[in-house]
């Protein structure tokens, strides 16, 4: 292949109190793709980017991201680097504006310039469509619109790497649309790792799908592939 | 004196104040354990037990064991259904709010230390103990007879201080019956584990706080009247058991009995036999910073276990 | 209007207010103010960390003390200038919360309220075990003829006030300053959701350390001007009460507004004062505000205003 990888892992491994959660798993996510984590309920999706970003330290193995070693880093730098995490329980800044959540995420890269942090802040939010009332308090959002504010903070990031956990979680069908087109437009500047339940959605815009089981990797292969592959079928259905 | 039969005295009193620390170092540890809750006015409830004792003692007439007696059990009571109201106005009402709850304690510590000192006023009191035989104690030394028994002047004590210090191991010992063999305690223990599941499980959580509130305090109340006949009653007599309740329950292990007891008992017996060799501000500074770094570096206390 | 223009307009205003009070009240009541506009300022410095941060510290009186005795001793001992020794007080405290914030940050919550609250009371035993040279429990006393900076005579209750007033006028401007800047929102930011802010990539613990200085050098500096205006030096100032007014005075006034800890201050003060006209367990009064907040208006006063009327007030 000739795409360069954004970010590997080797060995990357996490125990908790002796079970598991995500057992030796070797990754490649090349830059420029929309890839799609998928896996059965407890199969450590979570847990793994949990250890991509360092919000949980791993057990052992290593991380690479742009070129560099990033096991040992802090997950603010590992942000720093140009990762952005959306979280799969919703976690805004209830109390805070629109405005204010998303000029969080701008600012730690642009800085105190107001004007740009405006422009930023206004065009993520249109992108989400999210461009009403971005005075009033986060709380006071429906819960898909929660899930599109942290889409924004995301995108407001520009991150090199996107990773979204379960984003369409709790969206309507009208909604799950547009995600998809918002997507594949933010996949011209990022590459993105997408957990998701929703076949549709992953079958629509995955370039490539991961199949996690017992924090192993079960399968990886492009979306055709995956669907044909009996152990996939077999992990989901439960039969062997 | 000699340091050997000084020793023994020192370890003697520092005996009663474990015996005191435990009971109510117990009843905080007891409050945080099942309610998480870390009460400030916890050193109040002790001071009211004096103050209570007191002022039973002093309606009370004839022989003052009477009047011991009747403060044993009614101060107790008054200061647990004192708690009890506080717990049911004020906590409740902030939803044991960890961080809350320490601001409204405050709260609580101000209004009872300052109502006793307009009511009960600056002054301190004694309570006359129940009974007070001096009792001589013996030393041994290896003289030129060889090994006797010998009775150093001023190596003593008196048979209420060896009251206290059974009295504080029969009261710890109903405590742990009551958390081990009673419904109650039952409760007590299905709240500290998994509040949503007791209550699940039918358990009135609320009840079991108001309840686990005022026995906590209660304990307090206990040593205090424990210890009233010898040291007096006064309005800022709090303070200190508090903090070293503090002391003993973070050494101890946040919410562990067993663990607080050893503390106290170590606490207790070295802040005696320490004060020998250091000044005691020089051993409260140690020891507050103990503490510090105790909660910084090894939240599970030092005879906890790591929780997981 | 901007809201950054309104509320610079409205504390101004108040500045404003606190000079003219200066040639019309009674001068029992101006050397109250005098006093006030000192402590407000600590009050704002505990603000700094409790409302923007979020961080309940029940060890303040250790950055206040530590500001005072940074002075006092370096005037009694050294024989430096009033002016010097200030600095020196300052600094004082902003080593102090420096390694304070660096080993008590490792905690939050309750273990935090506790480590603060011990590390204080560490504190004060020290003040009384060295009592050779800082007197202990009785303190002392700074001669009136050092109380002078620049020919200005700091025993004079105008030169006093107007000496208090720009203490308070620069460390309100600068704390205005402080909650408007993008440090001060990450702040925001880590009190609503230190996880949030985090994952956005900022440094939550550098951000709370700086803040922890911030918040102890404040309170630092009215330790130190609050000496050496009023010549006195003692350890009552590092006892736990010193530790619990200003979570009083702030919860009082609003947690999370730069104006709060004034009016909180303001309110206390008259508040025990009168009280003290009453009774000698002043205290209570204390206690049942304490108490009275947490249960109706855990926001304060400026908090409510904020919440029912002025959206935009910092």
């Amino acid at each position: 292949m000739a795409s360069v990888n954004l970010l590997s892992t080797k060995g990357l491994s996490r125990s908790f109190g002796g079970i598991r959660a995500v057992e030796n798993v070797d990754f490649e996510l090349p830059e420029g793709q929309i890839r799609a984590l998928i896996g059965p309920n407890g199969a450590g999706k979570s847990t793994f980017v949990g250890l991509l970003c360092g919000r949980i330290a791993a057990s052992s193995g290593s991380v690479r991201f742009m070129d560099r070693d990033i096991s040992n880093l802090p997950a603010h730098r590992r942000i720093a680097l140009g990762m952005a995490y959306t979280f799969q329980i919703t976690s805004v800044f209830a109390r805070l504006s629109l405005y204010e959540n998303v000029a969080l995420a701008a600012r730690r890269h642009i800085g105190g310039d107001r004007a740009s942090v405006d422009r930023e802040v206004a065009s993520a939010l249109e992108r989400v469509g999210l461009t009403e009332r971005t005075d009033q308090p986060a709380e006071d959002l429906s819960y898909g619109h929660q899930r599109l504010l942290e889409i924004a903070m995301g995108i407001a990031q520009h991150p090199k790497l996107l990773i979204l956990d379960e984003p369409t979680q709790g969206l309507a069908d009208s909604e799950i649309r547009q995600f998809n087109a918002l997507v594949r437009e933010l996949n011209a500047e990022a590459t993105i790792l997408l957990i998701e339940h929703n076949m549709d959605v992953v079958m629509e815009i995955a370039d490539a799908i991961t199949v996690l089981n017992f924090g192993e990797v079960l399968a990886e292969g492009e979306p055709e592939e995956i669907r044909r592959n009996k152990a996939v079928q077999a992990a989901y259905l439960g039969t062997d | 004196m000699d340091f050997g039969p000084y020793l023994l005295l020192a370890s003697l009193e520092g005996a009663v104040m474990a015996a005191v620390l435990a009971l109510t170092a117990v009843g905080l540890s007891i409050v945080f354990g099942v309610m998480r809750v870390v009460n400030v006015a916890h050193g109040e409830f002790f001071m009211l037990g004096a103050v209570f004792a007191w002022w039973v003692a002093s309606w009370a007439v004839g022989h003052p064991a009477i009047g011991f007696v009747l403060a044993l059990v009614l101060a107790p009571i008054l200061v647990g259904l004192i708690a009890s109201a506080a717990d049911m106005i004020v906590l409740k009402r902030v939803e044991y709010d960890p961080e809350r709850t320490i601001v409204a304690t405050i709260g609580l510590l101000y209004i009872i230390q300052q109502v006793t000192l307009m009511t009960f006023g600056p002054e301190a009191r004694p309570v006359q103990p129940p009974f007070n035989q001096r009792l001589a104690l013996p030393w041994f030394e290896f003289g030129e007879n060889g090994f006797e028994i010998i009775w150093p002047w001023g190596l003593g004590t008196t048979s209420y201080k060896l009251f206290v210090i059974a009295a504080a191991i029969a009261i710890l010992l109903a405590v742990w019956a009551l958390m081990s063999r009673t419904k109650l305690g039952l409760y007590m223990r299905a709240t500290q584990l998994d509040r949503q599941m007791a209550q699940a499980f039918g358990i009135n959580v609320e009840r079991v706080y108001v309840s686990v509130f005022g026995f906590g305090a209660g304990l307090a109340a206990l040593g205090a009247v424990l210890i009233v006949p010898i040291q007096q009653a006064h309005y800022l007599m709090g303070g200190d058991p508090l903090l070293l309740s503090f002391i003993v329950v973070i050494i101890g292990g946040l919410g562990s009995l067993s663990g607080t007891v050893v503390a106290a008992v170590l606490i207790g017996m070295s802040d005696g036999v320490i004060s020998m060799f250091f000044s005691p501000t020089l051993a409260k500074i140690l020891s507050t910073l103990l503490v510090a770094f105790i909660l910084i570096f090894r939240p599970q206390g030092l005879f906890g276990k790591r929780a997981a | 209007m901007r809201p950054e223009t309104k509320s610079l307009a409205l504390h101004l205003g108040l500045l404003a207010l606190l000079v003219i009070a200066q040639f019309v009240i009674s001068p029992f009541h101006h050397g109250n103010l005098s006093r006030i506009m000192v402590l407000a300022v600590f009050a704002m410095g505990y603000n700094v960390l409790f409302g923007y941060v979020g961080l309940l510290s029940l060890g303040h009186a250790l950055f206040f003390s530590a500001g005072m005795y940074g002075m006092g001793l370096a005037m009694q001992h050294l024989g430096v200038s009033a002016l010097a020794a200030i600095a020196v007080g300052i600094l004082s405290a902003f080593v102090l919360s420096a390694v304070v914030g660096a080993v008590a940050l490792r905690t939050t919550g309750v273990a935090f309220m506790i480590v603060t609250l011990m590390l204080a009371q560490a504190g004060y035993l020290a003040i009384l075990y060295f009592g050779t040279y800082t007197r202990g429990d009785e303190g002392f006393v700074i001669q009136p003829e050092f109380r002078t900076i620049a020919g200005l005579d700091l025993t004079d209750p105008t030169v006093r006030y107007f000496a208090a007033f720009l203490v308070l006028a620069v460390c309100l401007l600068l704390t205005l300053r402080l909650v408007h800047s993008s440090f001060g929102r990450v702040l925001v930011a880590i009190r609503e959701n230190e996880e949030r802010a985090r994952m956005l990539g900022y440094d939550v613990f550098r951000h709370k350390l700086i803040a922890v200085v911030i918040s102890g050098t404040l309170s630092g500096t009215a330790g130190a001007v609050y000496g050496l205006l009023f010549g006195y030096v003692g350890a009552t100032f590092a006892t736990v009460q010193y530790s619990i007014l200003p979570l009083l005075w702030v919860l009082l006034g609003g947690a999370g507004t730069v104006i709060g800890p004034f009016i909180g201050t303001l309110f206390m003060f008259y508040l025990i004062d009168f009280s003290s006209g009453l009774t000698s367990a002043y205290m209570v009064v204390a206690g049942v505000v304490l108490v009275l907040l947490t249960l109706f208006a855990p926001q304060g006063l400026a908090g409510e205003v904020k919440r029912r009327l002025l959206p935009w007030l910092p």
